[in-house]
């Protein structure tokens, strides 16, 4: 690496180990700027599908008396409607533009783990295709995006809408929840060295607190759709109240999630504001403290504040005034983001173009939008707006304003990032005032027929109560509305057609991505530079060509891997050298067979079920086979003079800080669950008069001690592995231990009497399972380090798979005693004869 | 409310404006005095006042003791059931209740989730499978007013209507014969 190859030799070198080949392995990328496109379109489309079910709305409520569709269908277009919207748009399309963009921004060469990029993407897809293709064959889910409980269970929906839901959905966020641990790791380890916490540009905190927002924010909600397709599946009675169960806790675990994903959609929106706005501004942001500090309490609060969503299902008022004053309070930290751009574009020197048009868009759309919600946060209000067209007014107000105009604005920002080339103009004028006045035209007068008195999810009303020609309006904007979007696809086309080429940083922007070629190449960046200022104020136009030449960290193509860099969490000093996995078919390949696994059980084909499971998780078996070092090599050079260790030799890599995640999200998975059985325990109706059960204690002790010394056999391994002594045998017992806990945790199931009558049983059934299962998969983690170990890939250097036991089994041990604890809480209850 | 919300609107859109019309007016404003005047003491009173203000009418709006009338509301997809003290169950969708006086409505519901709510007497409450909620109204004047379920609960939503008629008191009492105290 003494002599610099030209910048054009680095680019072959680098690319013939990065890029993806054309034909059938382009299935095998693994590249985050493919996919982070593949996301934005996939997310495009099914904005297009959701845009057309509004229009099939907007057709049916011009007129009082409308026939035009009937409740059935209207019922499956509405909730099919919200649940694309949400579910199949606005997250994967921050999902694709935050993998595209995020590690340009932050000066890396790939996300953290691009293989479980990949599967994510897949997930999405095929859980997006099952959803669309129910909608087809007629069998779309019609109880509302909201999926309330009873009317979403067995007895009054007994075709297969529902499961398409609760499996299609669950399916999707498999893809939620890989993205949300990637971005968080990523933007942990994986900056430019130098670029300290304090110095990422605001797009990484949003990014950061929105990820963790995901981690915490939904498993309640994957929780909630599994308990509700057990019951569905097995009749385990969790919601259904004659049989112990509660509705309740199916709408607390649904908003518990449902509150923090508006708060997920908005702050990666306002994260696109927060780097658009200074660009056109000419100067850096203002309050760039202020802004972090209000970003970290809306995550905070987010969480304080589903039970707004509940006003009117008989909450004591004074818990209401808490959780109302807590949703008056986010206008606080929303408030200084909007000052904090009115005063940079004030401070600055304001440049007017498209993108700020949407940017105007965005002020005048989210303002009225925060507005009506600070009016629906008082309950004397709510508990008349709420369920009526008002609260369609404000929602749309809000996730429109912020997210759909951010984005707009994004796309236009940073199209020719993606091109290559510049806007033509001649239709993004037009476009915007068509999208700007179709929609006002169509949400606000909402606002009114809502005030009138008009609840939501009717599929006709009749024509004398004055609302109708409010409606015919809404549908008049709602049209045009299409237009404009429609205007903005042709652009988008046009743009790719005949916009013109471009050097570098066509907007003078001051961020790291634009320091990238446009088209961007596979790997980013042909070095990676040293961060030395807050780097959004960085000169990409003058740095770009530097890196391009290989002068940077990591300016060399070596031994064919591909290399990025890893540094300490806060400082951004560089720690060790990153290496990713290649391209692969194995994403796919696992992609396709959890997708057996959710159609089996999609179809009742329960026999077939384990099966798909089974296969999903040999195939993962066969993730890591390709990663790790057989040998230490200590340091290596990284260029600028430095060295690094490689990741398998650093304690803090990512695959550790991803599994931290990982058990941190599960956590919060039990934590629901355990708060769902305590919730059944003290509110559901029908918990009167159940006799006690007698529950084998000696069974559960031993359980909780073979987890608790697995565990501990964990730690001793990690222990002498760390000494330079052979881990193995702690680690064999610790697998067996576990084994015998997960045999044990079955025989409780087993003896469980009658799960499916009372939610008291179907809580325990459960609960065991969880902690069978945990037992299970650490067992796995011990017999996989076992495995390594032998392989000659640990050492006392290399101990990534022996922290990874230890973590796995301690956590199965914590939710093995827990899960026993509740189980015998739950089997006392009851009268003692 | 609303003019509130009007005026933060228009001073939020005025200052956009002005960012691009009248620069000059803004220029010499600090950092900390668009955090901390528009993101702090802008909202905090307003916020404070809102919620002081919906917490006491919301206290009052509560039924507090036993009002003089109660009547039981079932509702079961699709349609009403309505039960007066001492009274059958009358499945005609149509609720009476004496006008000028609070009438406690104790609303419960036999299979899915739906909310009872009559727009022009304010308020609604869920009527949950295994859950007994009760909300307060006051017609003050006879007549009749609109009810509908609020809550989606399946095909029939859009229709599930029910009547309240407001009597004068007396003539309440003679409908209403077992409703006499």
């Amino acid at each position: 690496m003494s002599q610099t190859p030209t910048p054009l030799r680095l680019h072959k070198e680098l690319d013939r180990i990065w890029r993806t080949p054309p034909g059938i392995h382009r299935l095998s990328s693994v590249n985050h700027t493919v996919l982070g496109k593949r996301f934005m379109v996939v997310a495009l489309c099914f904005f297009a599908i959701g845009g057309l079910l509004s229009m099939l709305i907007r057709a049916q409520l011009a007129t009082p008396n409308s026939a035009f569709i009937g409740p059935e269908l209207y019922n499956q277009i509405f909730t099919m409607h919200g649940t694309v919207m949400m579910f199949l748009f606005a997250i994967p399309m921050f999902e694709g533009f935050v993998i595209y963009m995020l590690p340009k921004m932050l000066g890396a060469r790939d996300m953290a783990f691009p293989r479980l990029t990949a599967y994510g993407f897949w997930c999405y897809l095929f859980g997006g295709l099952i959803l669309i293709g129910a909608m087809l064959a007629g069998v779309a889910p019609n109880g509302g995006w909201f999926m309330y409980t009873p009317l979403s269970s067995k007895p009054y929906t007994p075709g297969i809408n529902a499961d398409v839901w609760l499996l299609g959905i669950t399916f999707v966020e498999i893809s939620a929840v890989t993205a949300a641990i990637e971005i968080f790791v990523s933007i942990l380890k994986m900056r430019a060295p130098g670029m300290s916490l304090t110095r990422m540009p605001l797009m990484g905190w949003y990014m950061l607190v929105t990820s963790g927002m995901m981690i915490i924010g939904f498993p309640p909600l994957i929780l909630g759709s599994i308990l509700l397709e057990l019951e569905r599946a097995f009749e385990l009675p969790f919601f259904d109240p004659t049989r112990g169960g509660d509705p309740l806790l199916w709408q607390h675990l649904f908003w518990l999630f449902g509150h923090p994903e508006v708060y997920i959609i908005f702050l990666p929106a306002a994260g696109a504001l927060s780097t658009i706005i200074p660009v056109f501004a000419q100067r850096p942001i203002l309050g760039y403290r202020a802004i972090i500090a209000a970003i970290v309490a809306m995550g905070f609060l987010s969480f304080g504040l589903w039970v707004h969503h509940m006003f009117t299902v008989g909450i004591p008022h004074l818990a209401l005034a808490f959780f109302s004053a807590a949703s008056a309070l986010v206008a606080i930290p929303t408030a200084v983001q909007i000052f904090a751009w009115l005063g940079t574009l004030a401070s600055g020197r304001p440049r007017w173009d498209i993108p700020m048009l949407y940017v105007f868009g965005f002020f005048f759309v989210f303002v009225i939008g925060g507005l009506t919600g600070v009016m629906l946060a008082m309950v004397p209000f709510n508990t008349q707006a709420h369920d009526t067209y008002f609260v369609v007014a404000h929602l749309h107000y809000v996730l429109v304003g912020g997210f759909v105009f951010p984005m707009l604005a994004g796309i236009y920002h940073w199209m020719p990032h993606i091109s290559g080339r510049q806007s033509l103009y001649r239709l993004s004028i037009p476009a915007f005032w068509l999208i700007f006045i179709g929609f006002n035209l169509t949400f606000f007068l909402m606002h009114l027929t809502g005030l009138m008195g008009m609840p939501r999810r009717i599929s006709t009303y009749p024509s004398n109560w004055g609302w109708d020609w409010l409606n015919l309006l809404s549908s008049v904007g709602g049209f045009i509305l299409t237009m404009g979007f429609a205007l903005v696809l042709a652009d988008m086309v046009l743009q790719f057609r005949f916009g013109r080429f471009f050097r570098r940083d066509p907007w003078s922007a001051q961020t790291l991505e634009w320091a990238t070629a446009t088209p961007p190449p596979s790997y980013n960046f042909a070095a990676i530079p040293r961060i030395d200022r807050r780097a959004d104020q960085l000169e990409p136009a003058k740095i770009g060509p530097v890196l391009a030449g290989g002068s940077g960290y990591l300016g060399f193509a070596r031994n064919g891997d591909q290399e990025t860099m890893g540094v300490e969490m806060t400082t951004g000093a560089p720690e060790h050298v990153i290496i990713l996995p290649r391209r692969t078919f194995l994403p796919l390949w696992t992609a396709l067979a959890t997708a057996s696994f959710f159609l089996a059980l999609l179809f009742g084909l329960y026999g077939l079920t384990p099966f798909g499971a089974l296969l999903t998780l040999v195939l993962f078996l066969l993730w890591p086979t390709t990663l790790g070092q057989k040998k230490d090599f200590g340091p290596v050079s990284i260029g600028m003079g430095e060295t690094a260790v490689l990741d398998v030799e650093c304690t803090s890599n990512v695959s550790i800080l991803a599994n931290r995640a990982a058990l941190v999200m599960n956590g919060t998975l039990f934590s629901s669950l355990l708060f769902g059985g305590l919730f059944l325990l003290v509110v559901a109706p029908n918990w009167q008069g159940i006799a006690p059960l007698d529950l084998p204690i000696w069974l559960a002790v031993v359980a909780v001690l073979a987890a608790s010394l697995s565990a501990l056999c964990c730690w001793m391994a990690r222990r002498a592995n760390t000494a330079g002594n052979s881990a193995g045998v702690p680690l064999a017992l610790a697998g067996l231990g576990q084994l015998v806990a997960l045999g044990l945790l079955v025989g409780l199931m087993v003896w469980v009497p009658q799960p499916t009558e009372h939610a008291r049983q179907a809580v325990i059934f459960v609960v065991l399972g969880y902690a069978a299962l945990h037992c299970g998969l650490a067992a796995l983690m011990a017999f996989h380090a076992l495995l390594r170990l032998h392989q000659g890939y640990l050492s006392a250097r290399r101990q990534t798979e022996c922290i990874l036991a230890w973590l796995w089994n301690g956590y199965a041990a914590g939710a093995t005693c827990l899960a026993l604890g509740l189980s015998l809480l739950l089997a006392m209850m009851g009268q003692i004869p | 409310m609303f003019w509130g919300a009007a005026a933060l609107f228009a001073l939020v859109m005025a200052l956009f404006a002005i960012t691009y019309l009248r620069r000059e007016w803004l220029e010499r404003l600090s950092p900390a005095q668009w955090i901390v005047g528009g993101g702090l003491i802008l909202p905090m009173p307003i916020l404070v006042l809102l919620t002081g203000t919906a917490l006491v009418l919301g206290e009052q709006l509560l039924p507090h003791g036993n009002a003089p009338v109660r009547i039981e509301a079932h509702a079961e997809r699709w349609h009403w059931t309505f039960t007066y003290p001492g009274g059958a169950p009358m499945a005609d969708d149509v609720l009476h209740i004496p006008a000028g006086e609070p009438v406690d409505i104790v609303v419960t519901a036999g299979d899915v989730i739906h909310a009872f709510w009559v727009p022009r007497l304010g308020g609604k409450i869920d009527a949950i499978p295994g859950h007994t909620n009760t909300i307060r109204l006051q017609a003050d004047k006879p007549g009749t007013y609109w009810g509908q379920c609020a809550e989606y609960c399946g095909e029939g939503h859009d229709t599930m209507f029910f009547r309240v008629e407001a009597h004068l008191p007396d003539d309440y009492a003679r409908l209403i014969p077992g409703a006499a105290q």
